[in-house]
């Protein structure tokens, strides 16, 4: 008897549980349509400036998040150039040449470095501008770079997990094929198991590069600033979305500003939403599309 | 065997040693760099004392109970929900409805935190001041609510993630005994999947901890001892983000050092706890 009432009422509270989680959410999406659904627009990016002109970087964007867009697909390039190569090298070593306790030790480095906060990892590059401003050139402060740098390896360790796993978890049967025709070590890991992990792979970069679109402790210590424009170079300092919205929260001065940073919430969220959505979209198609091209 | 042999197999290596060594350089950098805190005393004194620059106290204790008790907090509020949620998707409702909860799920941990925050920052803040009738609504009661929701996506993943991994066999026997959906979760599926349930309560707690958007904007950053739930506070990684400001070479700044490492450690000893606990878990099976 007791034990039917327990059931019922965890079934009843699992409900519960799943509908405040839906209305939390529903709540989250229809206050920021509500308050920035009609800011979107080519106004909400572009300003008052023409939009060719803009993109043509002729004339400079004051009240748009024109500079803020192309700050944060400069961040997410920049760091993902710098990752994308070190982290599915480092991938490759932990899946097909690391064991042992070796890899037991590289492996728990990796968890540790995914797990640190990322505004530990910001710190990290913040106390690395400081090292060269003191010992190499009183001219290097936080920039673009220094972001970059930061977010690579903010990202770093989700790279190699998901190349090592994606290469961990290939079919037996596969791996061994090409080995027993001849084929050297290295041919098959670059003929047969990357083409055949290439799916997971680039799923896992997409959500690194989502992660980088979204973080805002790490640029907010190296280098991100409210107005900076366009970046004159990598050595300078940047505008980003997530930090344009965490600077209107405290420091917007009429119903405009605030509406806008609402509408910058929304982008943020479509960029982020979007890319997770092709992350996991790809990880369906991409295997079939390379294996049969 | 395992040995590389060419160039480009050396690359790997490097690339591997590099990234091992970069998680040993953010902790000597931040080390180095707290380095002129720690020699003026002990590293207990400075996390059990109070924050009073103008006094000469670098403490950092006001974070540390600030962060532990925002976790918890959260925690307390996310675990329930979390594991409710990852029994709909797991048993209790119908196979269509288990996708689309579960993709919206996965499309959540998308939603960047600063979001998060920002929309709290305007709808709950204001609602926590009414009820509260006094001060400015930012508390850890108004951040916790809110670091639940961000927490909550990563422990449904993984808690379904180790359901899933209860062997079929166990499941199907539930299924001819003609026991109910819940019984199988209750009896069966808990009792099996518990290590991983754990591993899940870890990770969410790791990232309560290491989160600081929503602390930073929605906790009120006063440095002064935590008293009560409904003050304002200020949290390790928030305290990071607040004296970035100072002058490099100040006692303020270094102190903030001391956080990073202290955040740190806790990454890492978490970090061995839960493999500690996989290890352990699996030998037994």
């Amino acid at each position: 008897m007791i034990r039917r009432l327990i059931e019922d009422a965890l079934t009843v509270l699992s409900w519960a549980a799943g509908l405040l989680l839906t209305l939390a959410l529903l709540t989250l999406a229809g206050y920021l349509l509500k308050k920035g659904g009609s800011t979107l627009g080519v106004d909400l990016i572009f300003g008052d400036t023409a939009p060719l002109d803009a993109l043509m970087l002729r004339r400079q964007v004051f009240d748009g998040l024109f500079p803020a867009m192309i700050g944060t697909l400069l961040l997410i390039t920049g760091s993902m150039l710098i990752a994308i190569p070190v982290g599915i090298a480092a991938g490759i070593y932990m899946a097909e040449y690391c064991s042992g306790r070796v890899k037991g030790f590289f492996s728990l480095l990796f968890d540790i470095l995914a797990g640190v906060p990322s505004i530990v990892v910001g710190l990290a590059g913040l106390s690395l501008t400081i090292f060269l401003h003191r010992h190499f050139s009183a001219q290097i402060s936080t920039s673009l770079l220094i972001s970059c740098l930061s977010l690579a390896l903010l990202v770093l360790p989700y790279l190699i997990r998901t190349t090592q796993t994606a290469l961990e978890s290939i079919d037996p049967l596969i791996r061994r094929t090409a080995p027993a025709l001849g084929a050297s070590r290295l041919q098959n890991i670059i003929r047969v198991l990357l083409p055949n992990s290439i799916s997971e792979i680039v799923g896992g970069i997409i959500l690194a590069t989502g992660r980088c679109a979204e973080d805002t402790a790490v640029i907010m210590l190296t280098g991100a600033v409210a107005s900076a424009g366009l970046p004159r170079s990598i050595f300078g300092q940047y505008e980003a979305l997530p930090f344009y919205i965490y600077y209107i929260s405290s420091q917007y001065t009429g119903p405009d500003e605030l509406a806008r940073g609402f509408g910058a919430a929304i982008l943020l969220i479509l960029i982020c939403a979007g890319l997770l959505l092709i992350a996991l979209w790809m990880q369906k198609r991409l295997t079939t599309l390379l294996l049969y091209r | 065997m395992n040995r590389p042999h060419s160039f480009t197999e050396y690359i790997f290596l490097t690339a591997a040693v590099c990234s091992g060594l970069l998680t040993a350089a953010v902790f000597i950098f931040l080390f180095i760099f707290s380095l002129p805190l720690l020699q003026n005393g002990q590293l207990t004194d400075l996390l059990l004392s109070s924050w009073a620059p103008d006094k000469g106290m670098y403490g950092i204790y006001p974070m540390l109970s600030t962060s532990l008790t925002l976790a918890c907090l959260s925690l307390a509020i996310s675990f329930p929900v979390s594991l409710g949620c990852s029994f709909v998707i797991t048993a209790l409702a119908p196979a269509r409805l288990r996708r689309f909860l579960l993709s919206m799920v996965r499309l959540m941990t998308g939603i960047p935190t600063v979001v998060y925050s920002f929309a709290a920052l305007f709808l709950l803040v204001p609602f926590m001041r009414n009820i509260l009738g006094q001060g400015s609504g930012m508390c850890i009661l108004t951040a916790a609510p809110v670091l639940a929701l961000l927490i909550a996506p990563t422990m449904i993943i993984f808690f379904v993630g180790s359901f899933e991994k209860v062997p079929r066999s166990s499941t199907l026997a539930v299924d001819a005994l003609g026991g109910s959906e819940i019984q199988k979760l209750l009896y069966v599926m808990i009792p099996l999947a518990w290590p991983g349930i754990l591993n899940g309560l870890l990770l969410g707690f790791g990232r309560a901890m290491g989160d600081t958007m929503i602390s930073l904007m929605l906790a009120g950053n006063s440095a002064s001892p935590l008293n009560s739930l409904t003050q304002s506070a200020r949290s390790l990684t928030s305290h990071i983000a607040l004296v970035m400001a100072f002058d490099f070479d100040s006692m303020e700044f270094k102190s903030i050092f001391v956080c990073g490492l202290v955040l740190y450690i806790f990454t890492a000893i978490l970090m061995l706890l839960l493999r500690m606990s996989t290890l352990c878990f699996s030998g037994k099976r």
